[in-house]
């Protein structure tokens, strides 16, 4: 997977679990300041991805995401 | 005597008089009506005074549901008491409210299963009464958890409200007659860390995002299990009674349930999360106005700090 194609498939879940306009998703973009996503939508956010990309993402790293380029770096590393 | 099962009677339940809006809320800690409304989608909760108790409060929800079933304090022998906030480790709360109502030598218990409290105490007493040991029972939710909310705590301090009802249960003497299905029960032991009530003098503490992953990922197969236990498909419900910890909770386990008949507990808009109180509380206030009828069956599950949950189906009554 590329980093774009994990970017896409991030923009797909933002769009149906919290909304987000998918012309606003861009690497640099922070979930909660810029998009808008509550978190407890991250943690839906967080569960589409697990099954869109047959990566697991744990409790303890949830925080760390900030941005969408973090979460394609963590989903990136943990599909390889 | 054993029995086939049991059957709940009749509830009741009390709510103190002083609410507390979202509105209150923001005058105490940076927060919004917005903000509560769209994470937990609580509006008011209601904070007992400072001299109440869970106990006066678990008297006066078993004295309604005791005169709406027309037995009298004497029938009863068995009082069951689940809550985690009481003061008082000794006397327990259900010694408490059997001297309160005059209930003379009942077997008289609590359990702390935290919010799942009510649905573990129905399951004890379902279970006595199928081997004899108890003929009618009083089960009891009752919580004070305004007592043990840090009231600095945005992220905890809104969610929670005080709050106690009550079931009266009594044999079914026919299998026909059986209104509480089998107990799915059981626990999440590894995420215990995920709500803390710990200490001598604590305060309710829970990782938020971690207890919502665990409520909408893992427990709508559990309740799937409790139908299937008990017979009934989940389209067939009439009612769905989870806890109340979040409406948001509250709708993804409904949605992944697919109960589209049943009418859905939304109880935590106005009273907040009563831990054991909210699943009796929500059910009483659906009786009251006639949602479901008489002898239909209604999903009851209960889920929350351990982590545990319990939940059965039972007939209305």
């Amino acid at each position: 997977m590329t980093r774009e194609e994990i970017q896409n498939g991030l923009s797909e879940i933002l769009e149906e679990v919290a909304g987000v306009n998918p012309d606003d998703v861009s690497e640099e973009k922070s979930f909660t300041e810029d998009l808008e996503v509550d978190s407890l939508s991250m943690v839906e956010v967080v569960v589409a991805a697990e099954e869109k990309f047959g990566v697991k993402i744990p409790d303890d790293a949830v925080q760390d995401l900030r941005t969408v380029g973090d979460a394609i770096t963590f989903i990136e590393k943990a599909a390889a | 005597m054993t029995y086939p099962g049991s059957r709940i009677v009749s509830l009741g339940h009390y709510q103190p008089s002083k609410i507390l809006t979202n509105d209150d809320l923001a005058a105490m800690v940076d927060t919004s009506d917005e903000w509560i409304r769209t994470r937990v989608g609580i509006q008011t909760r209601r904070i007992a005074e400072s001299d109440e108790t869970v106990a006066d409060m678990a008297a006066a929800a078993a004295e309604k549901a005791l005169a709406a079933s027309g037995l009298t304090p004497a029938d009863i022998d068995t009082v069951v008491v689940a809550t985690c906030s009481s003061a008082d480790r000794s006397p327990n709360v259900a010694c408490r409210v059997a001297d309160r109502l005059g209930i003379p030598s009942p077997a008289a218990y609590d359990i702390n299963t935290a919010c799942s409290g009510f649905c573990y105490g129905l399951a004890t007493v379902d279970h006595a009464i199928r081997a004899g040991a108890s003929q009618r029972a009083l089960v009891i939710g009752a919580e004070k958890l305004s007592a043990i909310t840090d009231w600095t705590d945005r992220s905890t301090c809104v969610i929670f409200g005080d709050a106690a009802g009550a079931a009266v249960v009594v044999p079914a003497e026919t299998p026909q007659s059986v209104g509480i299905g089998p107990v799915v029960w059981g626990s999440d032991p590894e995420r215990s860390h995920a709500v803390r009530i710990e200490g001598w003098q604590p305060f309710i503490q829970q990782e938020g995002q971690q207890v919502f992953r665990w409520a909408t990922t893992q427990l709508a197969p559990i309740a799937q299990e409790a139908c299937r236990r008990a017979g009934v498909d989940p389209s067939e419900l009439a009612g769905f009674v989870p806890h109340q910890a979040n409406l948001r909770i509250i709708e993804a386990i409904a949605r992944k349930l697919g109960a589209p008949n049943a009418v859905i507990a939304r109880d935590i808009v106005e009273s907040g999360n009563t831990s054991a109180a909210s699943i009796p509380v929500a059910l009483s206030k659906i009786i009251e106005r006639r949602e479901i009828p008489t002898g239909a069956p209604v999903l009851l599950f209960g889920f929350g700090g351990g982590l545990t949950y319990a939940g059965q189906v039972i007939r209305c009554p």
